[in-house]
């Protein structure tokens, strides 16, 4: 007979669900609501989706943090909570978008279920960050990627359409992987829980043909997180994708999905790192130099400037990896940091590429944004113009523009790592890392001569349709975060610092 | 007052802000008005300099970042104070001049965004301030080359941007090698250039860092073989351009290594007197004869101004107060006089559209007061006597003959070539009869361009027959920077090739 298990509620300590649990509140919300009382205009949808996305933003914050729940299962430390923040506030950045669409042009807005998938992806991302269960991260990553493949596919353009086919078949193969991965974990330790696999692994630690399956399992984690994060050889469906996608999803996805899969890299490459098996950072950091050189060199000769913005946000997410693999609590509050001020500038530019647009379907064109779609623009809308160049400037890393903060950290990090441990490879690390950011300047300038250098192309019919005053505001927000960057640096980097160090990273 | 360095860096970036609202028509008497008063804030700022003090004054220091070190850390001392006001007198001077009438409003709120970054760089005491200054005056100048430029503006502007950026970063990581060694010396992050001064190195540590420093100094300068990007943003850009960039951008580059490498890093500064030397003189001697070999009036003073960076290079590396005096008084002569020139290319363009030397001859007939101004500015270029390019030159290259007689000798044949091609280019362009008829009608120059040139011309008599108001104040500056890096150093060598003056051992 099956004897009955008693559970103390107290002990589920259900709190650390809370901020998951109310954005499928909320999303059930919209779905009941659309229900009830079907054809309300998006603007409802939207303020709605901002007021769900604002308290659970408000109840991530006030978490305690390092507390556990539901059977463990659940992990609320510091890498969390920022991580969870800085996904919050660009979906709170970028919802808003939605009201400056037309609903001829981007229809995807006018459905409730828009918005009801867009918070179940953000709880599936909210899941991911903050658990160390290899199931239960899984879980939350296939909830998220579903909900961004259809959301992607509701753009409901034939691109729309190839690029959430290409994602959702990239995504299941980086899916099927990713289980593999924890499989030959499971195999080796017998757990899946992060924290008991690190023991169990430090205690086998001098087995002989032990390391043989950990550094399987590890390759299968890495070409999971590969695909996610986009990094070479896996980085291939990105530039596609994000063409396809509408231009501030592109951006969403240059973030916000990404940043998830680090945090999980984090979690997973920390513990081998922190093993000390060496070839597995040294896997880390050869990838992460191949895949910023490699992609900016693909960057410098794109003629369209949503492919190159692609190119640009692998190169960045090479430069993530590379802190990642050295795993000291200064790379990894670096690697928040950077996150923090890539979204700030990097939604601003795809949102920019919104702004303007050709009157005339151009059919025989193969890209929508080419580089001379924004000659002269100075001329034409010069605050829009300067913006972007401000945008252009901050990604390229120019002080003081936000993002310089973040690759100072970064880099940072990597010339104390090189110093500590006095290896000089290190210091060649920093140097292939500083000359990347010499080259992609190049890239970012060509936008930059467009905009301000070269003559108006009047024949083009562009027209600025979508300016409207929520994406005024929406950029002229991240464009003020973006110039402002020194005043608030300070209290941003203590905070994330005190985050990443309590939860012992 | 004693923010008045705040007031100077602060006050071009709000004019520059509330600019935008000025109408266009105006514009121009605005920016005067405002680099006028920029000027005359740095004028008060040398009266009231304490000239007997040799350290940093008005210093002002507030954290930004805390945590990292990082704070709003500026100062000023003999060896920045002049170099600042030659910054806001060529951007007064350049304004004043300016020809140009397409988009002047930008070009004008850009030259103050740029006077922000140049004097910026200047008086920064912390590292990344300083960084943070030197990267931002890239932006305003490629804005400036790549809209009012010649026919290739665009090649020009980037290769500007993208040779002096791959430098500086290179540069930036040692800028953080330096703050991990100092946290891990004294515990606490710092990014302040005078705490920076008290690190002693490990030699092999400070001879790669002077390289990483190097490199980002040496392509601004810019030192062979890194000029190459030089010629072309000068010959691309505005005149105000090409008088701003050859002025003050040229002279951060040294500035640098006077701030930076000699006293953080005197014993690799000391270990490699010779190669920089050897570059130096290579970069004299070879850009002079390429100086010589241009049909373009331009191109001529654009590879002279190279030329003349390599004995400022030279007495900085002399290591004693003579040649580093010497080397701080040539920027200022050097930044002074090509500016100077380049406004005197710029006015024949202006009148003819060509610059080419074949173009001209027997101007002196045509426009007498052209003729006198450039004839000046020429014999100050070469390094006469009583003029302003003689005196920093004599003293760079008596410091330098105490390090090495051969090398200054070679060196020193930078005023006999620089005789040659400036000569040269006098005889080809002013005398002799007339041979283009469309030289005959040139008007001599206008109120505008004398209202520029004249106190140009004042300054360059002024200094070279009285330069002690100004040496005296670079002098004790320099003389305790040399006797700090004499007792920082650490090897014998070193010890022995930095002389600390014996006057100031008298005084002691």
């Amino acid at each position: 007979m099956l004897t009955p298990i008693s559970i103390d509620l107290e002990s589920l300590n259900l709190i650390t669900l809370s901020p998951m649990l109310i954005a499928i509140c909320g999303a059930l919300l919209i779905l009941i609501v659309d229900l009830v009382k079907p054809k309300l205009d998006k603007t409802l949808y939207v303020m709605l989706t901002m007021l769900i996305l604002f308290v659970d933003l408000v109840s991530t914050y006030s978490a305690t943090i390092n507390e556990r729940g539901f059977f463990d299962l659940m992990l609320v430390d510091g890498v969390s909570v920022i991580a969870q923040l800085i996904i919050l506030t660009t979906s709170l950045l970028f919802i808003p978008l939605a009201l400056t669409a037309s609903n001829r042009r981007f229809h995807e807005y006018s459905y409730p279920e828009y918005f009801a998938l867009f918070l179940f992806m953000v709880a599936g991302f909210q899941f991911m960050v903050s658990s160390d269960n290899l199931i239960l991260i899984f879980v939350g990553l296939e909830t998220a990627s579903l909900s961004l493949y259809t959301l992607i596919a509701l753009h409901n353009t034939r691109g729309a359409h190839e690029a959430a086919i290409k994602y959702f078949t990239m995504g299941a193969l980086a899916a099927g992987f990713f289980l593999m991965g924890s499989a030959v974990i499971y195999a080796i330790t017998g757990s899946v829980e992060l924290y008991e696999v690190a023991n169990i692994l430090q205690s086998k630690m001098d087995d002989t043909g032990l390391m043989l399956p950990v550094v399987g399992g590890f390759v299968l984690m890495l070409v999971a997180v590969g695909f996610k994060v986009s990094l070479f050889p896996f980085h291939t469906w990105t530039p596609d994708v994000y063409e396809g996608s509408s231009a501030p999803m592109a951006g969403y996805m240059s973030i916000v999905p990404k940043l998830a899969m680090v945090v999980v890299a984090m979690r997973i490459f920390g513990m081998y790192i922190n093993l000390d098996i060496e070839t597995i950072s040294y896997t880390i950091i050869i990838i992460a130099v191949i895949t910023m050189t490699l992609s900016n060199m693909m960057a410098l000769v794109q003629t369209d400037v949503k492919r190159m913005l692609a190119y640009s946000s692998i190169s960045h997410a090479g430069f993530i990896m590379a802190a990642l693999a050295l795993g000291t609590t200064k790379a990894n509050s670096a690697i928040f940091l950077y996150y923090g001020f890539f979204m700030v500038t990097n939604l601003g530019a795809f949102a920019m590429l919104w702004i303007s647009h050709h009157k005339s379907k151009r059919h025989h064109e193969r890209y929508d944004h080419p580089f001379s779609k924004f000659s002269g623009m100075i001329h034409k809308s010069p605050m829009a113009a300067v913006i972007m160049g401000i945008f252009m400037l901050s990604l390229a890393g120019v002080p003081p523009f936000s993002l310089f903060w973040g690759k100072l950290y970064l880099i940072s990090s990597v010339v104390d790592f090189a110093a500590a441990t006095e290896e000089t490879k290190y210091i060649v690390l920093a140097i292939i890392m500083v000359l990347n950011s010499a080259i992609a300047a190049y890239y970012y300038l060509k936008l930059i001569i467009y905009m301000f250098l070269k003559p108006a192309d009047e024949s083009s019919g562009i027209v600025y349709v979508n300016q409207s005053r929520a994406l005024n505001t929406v950029i002229g927000v991240l464009a003020i975060l973006a110039i402002m960057s020194i005043f608030y640096v300070q209290p941003l980097m203590e905070f994330v610092t005190y985050l990443v160090s309590a939860s012992g990273y | 007052m004693d923010n008045i360095l705040s007031v100077l860096i602060f006050f071009p970036l709000l004019a520059g802000l509330l600019g935008f609202v000025v109408n266009k028509n105006s514009i121009r008497v605005y920016g005067i008005a405002v680099a006028s008063i920029e000027f005359l804030l740095s004028l008060w700022l040398w009266m009231s300099f304490d000239a007997t003090h040799a350290g940093f004054q008005f210093v002002e220091s507030i954290p930004i970042i805390k945590e990292f070190g990082i704070s709003y850390y500026i100062g000023v001392d003999g060896i920045s104070l002049f170099i600042i006001i030659m910054a806001t007198l060529m951007t007064l001077i350049g304004i004043v001049a300016l020809e140009i009438k397409k988009d002047i409003k930008n070009l004008i709120i850009t030259l103050l965004f740029l006077e922000v970054a140049m004097i910026g760089v200047f008086v920064a005491l912390d590292a990344i301030m300083f960084y943070l200054f030197w990267e931002f005056s890239l932006v305003p100048m490629l804005y400036i080359i790549g809209a009012w430029g010649g026919d290739r503006r665009l090649y020009a502007a980037v290769k500007f941007f993208l040779y002096t950026f791959a430098g500086s970063l290179i540069m930036l990581v040692g800028m953080l090698y330096v703050a991990y060694v100092y946290h891990s010396v004294s515990g606490s992050w710092s990014f302040a250039i005078t705490d920076w001064y008290a690190l002693v190195l490990p030699l092999d540590v400070e001879r790669w860092l002077f390289w990483a420093f190097f490199l980002g100094f040496a392509i601004k300068v810019p030192m062979f073989p890194f000029h190459t990007w030089l010629p072309y943003a000068h010959g691309q850009a505005p005149t105000v351009g090409s008088v701003i960039l050859a002025a003050v951008l040229l002279k951060m580059g040294t500035y640098g290594f006077i701030r930076f490498s000699l006293p953080m890093f005197p014993d690799a500064s000391v270990a490699y007197i010779v190669p920089i030397a050897i570059i130096a003189v290579i970069m004299i001697i070879y850009t002079a004869m390429v100086a010589y070999a241009q049909e373009d009036m331009k191109q001529v003073i654009a590879y002279s101004s190279v030329s003349h960076m390599g004995v400022i290079i030279i007495g900085t590396f002399a290591m004693n107060a003579e040649g580093i005096t010497g080397s701080v008084f040539l920027m200022l002569s050097h930044g002074i006089v090509s500016g100077a020139l380049f406004l005197l290319v710029g006015s024949i363009y202006d009148r003819r559209h060509t610059k080419l030397m074949s173009e001209f001859g027997g101007l002196a007939s045509v426009m007498p007061k052209y003729a006198v101004i450039y004839g000046i500015m020429l014999m100050a270029s070469v390094g006469l006597p009583l003029t302003i390019g003689f005196v920093g030159e004599y003293l760079s290259l008596v410091g330098f003959f105490r390090v090495s007689p051969t090398l200054t000798l070679l060196a020193g044949t930078s005023i006999i070539i620089g005789a040659v091609y400036m000569l040269t280019l006098y005889k080809r362009t002013f005398f002799g009869p007339v041979t283009n008829k469309a030289n005959e009608v040139l008007s001599d120059l206008n109120g505008k361009e004398l209202s520029a040139l004249i106190p140009l011309v004042a300054i360059v008599v002024w200094l070279g027959v009285y330069p002690k108001p100004v040496l005296e104040p670079i002098d004790n500056s320099v003389k305790a920077l040399v006797s700090f890096m004499h007792e920082k150093a650490q090897t014998p060598e070193a010890k022995e090739t930095i002389v600390v003056s014996k006057l100031k051992r008298e005084a002691k």
